[in-house]
């Protein structure tokens, strides 16, 4: 198949699918850094429309990464269900956009092809859809995984509490965790990204999140985001793990630069299902134990996206997840910096694609709204595009005490974020949170946060690592 | 009258107490369910601080008047970033001199190697340079060897780390320490990092290094940071690399 497109009195040409991909995607600092974007607003329209004449089925027959050399594209391919794709299989890329806007496209129809859609078709899509496509789309799709509560319902939005500490010191975390729970926050996970890498330190933090979620009775599941290595290993030592956490990326090789495969998630995946913490089963009889962490870039700061855009790259990262069944992914879409995405627009763009693509696949994803001081952005931008997600149907956002987060040096969304959002848009915590919530008098019967009195029963009988401050 | 009313409508949180256990920005109180205006002004204020780090130029000629009352020659140089906005877009840039810099550099390398060649780059914060450098360099010399031929402290701007590789590697140094400013936090503008490398030259990457981060009186102290400097910088000269192979044992032995 060759590409190209006539404008005018001038003929665009490009060489491959993967090309034509990068210079179809919307302007961003990395595809530049990359060497792949468009050189010019006319040749990125030309291979837009070039991209839009393109079959369905020419993402199974033109692979973008080889599938002799790249594990992350022979599982989309082996793993590619025919029979969902048959009610698709007749589109070109441009009648796929249509058909997703349409209402033939409802909830059901989505779930019922999401595994006959590959993260190329996905992200080809994308490339053609305007914001509001990217979120009225998405809002179509469900994605319901369980643990300890009910994390995606329609009409919901959960928090992963991150109550990072620059030296992990147990009465920080533990002080940032209380004041989330306090602010209605916790409900997708109460996950902490550690400084240590030492395995006695790692587990003492276990032990922290499980006696507080213990003491209080707390519908939640804990994470501690360390290498998954240290995490099996923790497991094996009788660490008590809920959900097990990694970083994925696209490409085999961008993966094999974290020191991971996808053999090693399967295998964490069964250690952590093989502890049988999870209270709530999903439709197949089980809980959803893995915690994913993605974000366009990755692949290209490993050196490994193969002339690939990195938002391709990155829809190929939600394969490697769905394979998995997580409870979350995260798409932390600012934090890897002004290279790969340079301002709030780019920032905004990204956020809306990833849990777009995320969603399409059939992938539970949350986005950690964010961004660094050396980014072109904002609070407005965080604003903006927390917003327009949560708009789309976010599965979580992070809750960070006051959006600043003194571990990882960037700011992201904050407790009273999340509030404002389950506010303007009407949206609620997992509903088994929700009635700990109420239980606890941190909220009303009307859904809405209490006045909390210093008799409260959570400061009256704080965490033992607090004690000595009472 | 009026902050009576102010006060009612701001739910303050009672759990204030918890506030000495962590900086983070806990029991911040609310208006309905939105953060108080000191609290916008304040956040605001911060990022102003982090974002003016980033961008504001490294004032060159403070900074070498600095360094040169601490008994220290200095030399200019330039990364092939023209300036902040391309700095940031192309990190590769960063990485390497500009080509008239690589010239002079060259001219100036002696056949005498440099034992201890120090670098300072303003990286992603100049607040951090300007404020730690001078301070920083005093430490370093009470703790220098008398042996040790250092060479012109080399400031270069638009910088990344890798690029004191190069600069090493133009003036014969067996090895380099680089001053440069980290990215900045909401709660940190002027975070000092030193990434020691021995052996300097192109291609080298960041598991060759020995890194120091968070140098400032709020994090890790000048006269804490340049003992660790040294000791790590002796140990380097004993085995001859620096990075993995390098473990950081200067709390357990002193090296005579």
């Amino acid at each position: 198949m060759t590409y190209s497109y006539i404008a005018g009195t001038r003929t665009y040409q490009f060489a491959d699918l993967k090309t034509v991909m990068a210079k179809a995607t919307p302007a961003r600092s990395g595809d530049f850094l990359a060497g792949v974007a468009a050189e010019t607003y006319a040749e990125r329209m030309a291979a837009r429309m070039c991209l839009a004449q393109v079959p369905l089925k020419r993402f199974l027959q033109e692979l973008l990464i080889p599938y002799e050399t790249d594990e992350v594209t022979r599982l989309i391919i082996d793993t590619h269900d025919k029979e969902a794709f048959a009610e698709i299989s007749h589109l070109t890329v441009s009648d796929f956009r249509d058909w997703l806007l349409s209402d033939v496209a409802d909830t059901s129809t989505l779930k019922r092809v999401a595994k006959g859609i590959t993260p190329e078709m996905a992200a080809a899509v994308s490339k053609l859809m305007r914001n509001q496509d990217l979120i009225l789309v998405a809002k179509k799709c469900s994605v319901i995984t369980t643990f300890r509560n009910t994390i995606g319902l329609p009409d919901h939005i959960s928090v992963r509490l991150q109550p990072n500490h620059p030296t992990d010191d147990a009465r920080g975390i533990a002080a940032s965790m209380l004041d989330g729970l306090l602010y209605g926050a916790g409900d997708a996970v109460i996950g902490i990204n550690p400084a240590t890498d030492s395995l006695p330190a790692l587990m003492d933090l276990y032990y922290l999140v499980d006696d507080v979620i213990n003491q209080y009775n707390i519908p939640t599941q804990s994470c501690i985001l360390t290498h998954v290595t240290n995490q099996i290993q923790l497991i094996e030592r009788g660490a008590p793990v809920d959900l097990v956490f990694q970083s994925i990326a696209g490409t085999e090789k961008a993966n094999k630069s974290f020191g991971i495969d996808i053999a090693l998630l399967k295998e964490a995946q069964s250690a952590a299902l093989s502890l049988n913490r999870g209270t709530v089963k999903n439709e197949f009889g089980e809980s959803n134990v893995m915690y994913f962490e993605t974000g366009q870039g990755s692949a290209l700061s490993a050196n490994a996206n193969f002339g690939v855009d990195q938002q391709t790259c990155e829809a190929r990262a939600y394969a490697v997840a769905r394979h998995l069944s997580p409870l979350l992914t995260n798409t932390v879409v600012g934090f890897i910096g002004p290279e790969y995405l340079y301002d709030g627009k780019q920032i905004i763009r990204a956020g809306l694609e990833d849990h777009f693509c995320g969603k399409l696949l059939g992938v539970p994803l949350g986005c950690d709204v964010c961004y660094t001081n050396h980014a072109e952005a904002d609070q407005d931008d965080m604003d903006t595009l927390m917003t327009l997600l949560a708009t789309a149907g976010l599965t979580f956002i992070m809750g960070i005490p006051g959006a600043d987060d003194i571990m990882l040096n960037y700011q992201t969304t904050s407790f009273h974020d999340a509030l404002y959002l389950r506010k303007v848009l009407g949206l609620r915590a997992a509903p088994e949170f929700e009635r700990w919530l109420k239980a606890m008098n941190i909220m009303d019967a009307y859904g809405q946060v209490q006045p909390i009195a210093n008799i409260h029963h959570m400061l009256q009988n704080m965490p033992k690592h607090l004690l000595s401050a009472a | 009258m009026i902050m009576t009313k102010q006060e009612k409508i701001i739910k303050a949180d009672p759990w204030q107490q918890l506030k000495s256990f962590t900086r983070a920005r806990i029991a911040i109180g609310r208006v309905g369910i939105s953060l108080p205006t000191s609290e916008v002004l304040d956040f605001g204020l911060a990022h102003a601080m982090a974002r003016d780090a980033v961008h504001l130029a490294l004032d060159v000629e403070a900074l070498e008047a600095d360094i040169q009352q601490q008994q220290f020659t200095t030399i200019r140089a330039k990364s092939m970033a023209p300036d902040r906005a391309s700095y940031l877009l192309r990190p590769d840039w960063g990485r390497r001199l500009h080509e008239q810099s690589l010239m002079q550099l060259q001219n100036i390398s002696q056949a005498q190697p440099i034992d201890f060649l120090i670098v300072v780059g303003d990286g992603l914060s100049s607040l951090a340079v300007s404020r730690h450098v001078a301070p920083l360099l005093a430490e370093i010399r009470n703790f220098l060897p008398n042996d040790w031929h250092t060479g012109p402290v080399v400031i270069v701007s638009q910088a990344r780390v890798a690029i004191g590789d190069e600069i090493g590697q133009a003036l014969n140094a067996k090895m380099v320490a680089m001053l440069i400013g980290e990215r900045p936090g909401l709660s940190s503008p002027d975070s000092l990092g030193i990434y020691l490398t021995y052996n300097p030259k192109l291609g080298l990457s960041d598991a060759d290094r020995n890194c120091i981060s968070n140098v400032r009186p709020e994090g890790l102290q000048y006269a804490t940071a340049a003992k660790k400097l040294i000791w790590l910088a002796k140990e380097a000269m004993r085995i001859k690399v620096t990075g993995v192979a390098l473990k950081d044992e200067s709390e357990v032995q002193e090296i005579a």
